[in-house]
């Protein structure tokens, strides 16, 4: 197990890309093979967006007062505006003056 | 049940997926150079920096692996780099499942080669298509597609301009995950109004993340977050 190898990145690339296939697949293949009910259903519809919470709010909390300013800026610009594309701007415009004045 | 109506895959459906995906593009090209510029930092050659983006394309799992990149490699190590990749990428495993009330009349023929190279863009633009009544299996595979030759193609700029973003903290390029996820779960807030598992899986990935190491948390607020779903109907509820 401590012998070096020879073409290390390759096979470090090539297991990242395993386990990531494994995990883009499985999620997928399982739900296939238990029966959907009204319970399950109701659980998988909520999940896009417990997904999208569970990863931005920590993320958000732990960026510094430049997430904690530019997250809500991002969700206010695409409420009022529904263009992605001007709510990315303003996230990134928002972070961006918050840490070059120092925070 | 719908799930018994045949789901159309359409050319149409296929450029409009496309479409949906233009936003993430610039945000691809910033992260893009994040990464290049980390790869080429830690000595990988243009080569594997792009085969990295090709056959792992999940930019998360990429930059945290980046960081713990090595000049030589035991299969311990290899392991490890593997384990890393797979804590940041659960969430895929819950992203696919998620699709699979929609998908479920498409072949597996057609369906897994597009989840082989689902990113969180094209997962977030096809997931909301779906929630606002959509069904064509061609807005899931052509965002697939074009994000993944997004980021392929984002890796060559990146490699060699990316030693220019030389603090991509400083704009916030840290936050991009935020931000487009956030600017997503925005409209599909709008329409389903899931306030309650929002803040169920909000609040128990923040604590999560307070009280354990790497990216438990997003599977742990998530599920739970599910599961209140699952769980607890509001009145008059189907």
């Amino acid at each position: 197990m401590s012998g070096e190898l020879h073409n290390g990145h390759l096979y470090a690339i090539a297991a990242m890309a395993v386990v990531t296939l494994l995990l883009r697949i499985g999620g997928y293949w399982i739900i296939g093979r238990v029966p959907l009910t009204a319970r399950l259903r109701r659980g998988l519809e909520a999940l896009p967006v417990a997904i999208f919470a569970a990863s931005v709010l920590p993320l958000a909390v732990k960026g510094g007062p430049a997430g904690w300013i530019a997250g809500p800026v991002v969700a206010a610009t695409m409420y009022l505006s529904g263009k992605e594309i001007l709510a990315l701007a303003a996230g990134i415009a928002a972070a961006s003056f918050v840490r070059g004045m120092g925070f | 049940m719908s799930a018994a109506k045949p789901i159309p895959f359409t050319l149409a459906g296929v450029r409009h997926g496309v479409k949906l995906c233009l936003p993430f593009v610039p945000g691809y090209f910033l992260f893009g150079a994040a990464i290049g510029a980390l790869a080429a930092q830690k000595g990988l050659t243009f080569g594997e920096a792009l085969l990295m983006n090709a056959i792992v394309c999940a930019a998360a799992s990429q930059m945290v692996a980046l960081e713990m990149w090595r000049a030589d490699w035991t299969w311990m190590h290899v392991l490890a780099v593997a384990g890393v990749a797979a804590m940041v990428n659960l969430r895929f495993v819950l992203s696919g499942a998620s699709l699979r009330p929609w998908l479920s009349p498409v072949r597996a023929g057609f369906v897994y080669p597009a989840l082989g190279v689902l990113t969180d863009g094209a997962w977030a633009a096809s997931i909301r298509y779906n929630a606002e009544g959509g069904r064509d299996f061609g807005v899931l595979a052509g965002s697939s597609v074009f994000l993944w030759l997004t980021w392929i193609a984002a890796g060559v700029p990146g490699y060699w301009l990316g030693a220019l973003v030389t603090n991509p903290h400083a704009f916030g390029l840290d936050l991009l995950i935020v931000f487009t996820f956030t600017a997503t779960l925005v409209p599909i807030l709008k329409r389903t109004r899931q306030f309650m598992p929002l803040a169920v899986s909000g609040l128990v990935a923040v604590a999560v993340s307070y009280l354990a190491p790497g990216y438990w948390f997003i599977a742990a607020g998530a599920i739970t977050g599910a599961l209140a779903a699952a769980f607890w109907t509001p009145k008059g509820a189907p």
